[in-house]
């Protein structure tokens, strides 16, 4: 077997998760990683965009922040913020965008809290804020969502909902005004998480070799359906090749 | 807005003027790019109290803002600076202090609040964030609403789609209009006369510059304005728009300026280590704001061979190749 480290599991699990003809909206970190390996192993066609406004960026660096410099090099476009949420409010545009985010808590619908753990007004601690990321999950059909999988980050119930997932489950996203689609998977250090096609609550559906559904669910602060769970497929040697090699020579974000 | 064609004016100058205690001030650019940090320094050197900061995602040029103790309110989407502090520092601490007021929203509802107030409208809608608590938990309240006029009376409102159901849309929600007092950009270039440049990606600075009262833009190179008006195709903002251009080359620094420089992944990896510790940021704040006189001294502290480093390669844009392993 090959090894790898968790961070290029989790960034080529994503990977099987965007397509050829994609438009990818993406943050930076392992969902960068995510979207450049697409691009070089099942979605060549697929594009990236930056909620700064750069659009299909010609990555010869990693950028380690959306407004890097890096994001600006060789795009169709350099845009700015009201021409990124632009291209995912309108359906002609949003209905082809798949977005990539992360958060601090994610509760069973897959809703997201970036803002504070505890009270909002005398936060425990404070966090980055919300950014784009309630707009894209509020607009885009399908969202991929990465997770660090630790009981305090899968929680009954959010301490700041900050991003929309199913909301309450069912139809409830629709009813509220937002886009029809939602979270299509979460993407942990250990597993991956889908919905129920018709309650929207979280299942799992993939764990890593060496984990066990029960161990999983000894992560999480609320029970999951584990029977459609199966052994996720670890990365091939090419996959990590051109992580390793061409998307993140210097290893920044997949670290040590 | 000043109709002159003599705008240039010392950084010193531009913020004892245009950046009073108190005042409703938005920054441009976006986390690590375009930050206007020289003229954040001068706003800390000249001790300014009070400020009511409205941004999307500032980063780096805020988190010292709210550190050295400028700012007492601040209205936003994100205070982080990607890699190099994925929640700004000070920011964090003051909030968790209970020393900074925080009203939250996503950076489209603030690219609007500040388009709304570009356009003279009291809000504009979109689609999205509803049922979050970005809708039902609010930062400022009612009555601290009340009080202060530059505050709106909601921090935002859902409204139902007036056309009917037009564009398969039935609610919306509307976001109030922002227009700051003063807005601080750093731009490539600017003339004398006020017109702007922007190189790379501009975030939502043309929005922030035409919402605001005043203007100060810190630019890296003073253009003629011949020049300038040769290829009108490239340029940014109308000088009237503009109240001072002021020369401030490396005013961006440690943050990025394309086509001109990188960021410093050296500085801010240090500057996020010293924020963390009270004793360590104050000294910092001495060496880097409080001990010199001016963004010169600033510049000659930093030194050639660390602008050297971070030098914008003409083909990228920026530094190709730049250790940013901290």
């Amino acid at each position: 077997m090959t090894d790898y480290t968790f961070r290029e599991m989790m960034a080529i699990s994503a990977t099987r998760y965007i397509k050829n003809g994609d438009i990818v909206f993406c943050g930076t970190g392992i969902s960068l990683l995510a979207a450049m390996a697409a691009k070089h192993i099942s979605a060549p066609d697929s594009i990236v965009f930056f909620e700064t406004g750069g659009i299909d960026s010609e990555l010869e660096e990693l950028p380690l922040a959306v407004g890097d410099p890096r994001v600006m090099h060789r795009t169709t476009v350099n845009g700015s913020l009201a021409d990124s949420f632009a291209i995912m409010q309108n359906p002609f545009t949003g209905t082809h965008v798949v977005g990539v985010m992360g958060a601090a808590q994610i509760d069973r619908y897959g809703n997201l809290n970036s803002a504070v753990i505890g009270d909002y007004h005398s936060p425990d601690i404070r966090f980055s804020g919300n950014g784009g990321a309630p707009d894209v999950a509020s607009f885009v059909n399908r969202t991929i969502i990465f997770m660090q999988h630790e009981k305090r980050k899968f929680v009954e119930k959010l301490d700041y909902l900050s991003s929309p997932g199913w909301l309450t489950g069912y139809d409830s996203r629709k009813k509220a005004g937002l886009s029809g689609g939602g979270p299509e998977v979460v993407i942990t250090d250990k597993a991956i998480m889908g919905f129920d096609e018709v309650s929207k609550e979280m299942i799992l559906i993939g764990t890593y070799p060496g984990y066990s559904a029960a161990q999983i669910l000894d992560q999480m602060s609320f029970d999951v359906d584990t029977t459609k769970a199966v052994e996720v497929q670890v990365p091939t040697s090419e996959e990590l090749r051109i992580l390793r090699e061409v998307v993140d020579p210097q290893r920044l974000i997949l670290g040590d | 807005m000043k109709i002159s064609h003599h705008k240039i004016l010392s950084l010193q100058e531009a913020v004892s003027r245009y950046v009073l205690d108190g005042a409703l001030i938005s920054v441009g650019g976006f986390t690590v790019n375009r930050a206007p940090m020289a003229a954040a320094y001068e706003i800390i050197r000249q001790k300014k109290r009070g400020l009511h900061l409205c941004v999307h995602s500032a980063g780096q040029s805020i988190d010292d803002l709210i550190g050295a103790g400028c700012v007492s309110q601040i209205e936003l989407a994100y205070a982080g600076n990607g890699r190099f502090a994925s929640t700004g520092v000070r920011f964090r601490k003051a909030v968790q202090d209970g020393e900074l007021l925080v009203e939250d929203y996503s950076n489209y509802q603030m690219t609007l609040r500040f388009m709304a107030g570009a356009m003279g409208l009291p809000f504009l809608p979109l689609k999205s964030t509803f049922e979050t608590d970005i809708i039902n938990k609010w930062g400022f309240s009612e009555s601290m609403r009340r009080a202060d006029e530059k505050l709106p009376p909601q921090k935002l409102a859902v409204i139902d789609n007036p056309f009917d159901g037009w564009c398969d849309t039935e609610k919306l929600v509307a976001v109030p209009a922002i227009n700051p007092d003063v807005t601080i950009i750093h731009a490539q270039k600017a003339d004398e006369q006020g017109t702007v440049r922007i190189e790379g990606l501009t975030y939502a600075d043309i929005e922030q510059a035409k919402a605001s009262r005043h203007l100060i833009v810190t630019c890296e190179e003073i253009i003629s304005v011949d020049h300038m008006r040769d290829t009108p195709d490239l340029n940014s903002l109308p000088h009237f728009c503009v109240d001072a251009v002021v020369h401030a080359p490396n005013g961006a620094f440690p943050t990025a300026c394309f086509n001109y420089y990188d960021y410093d992944p050296q500085f801010l990896t240090r500057h996020e280590q010293l924020a963390k510790d009270d004793t360590a940021y104050q000294a910092y704040l001495d060496e880097y704001i409080f001990n010199l006189r001016d963004h010169a001294d600033f510049v000659e502290l930093i030194g050639e061979d660390n602008f050297k480093r971070i030098q914008a390669n003409p083909a990228s844009g920026y530094a190709t190749g730049l250790n940013r392993e901290v």
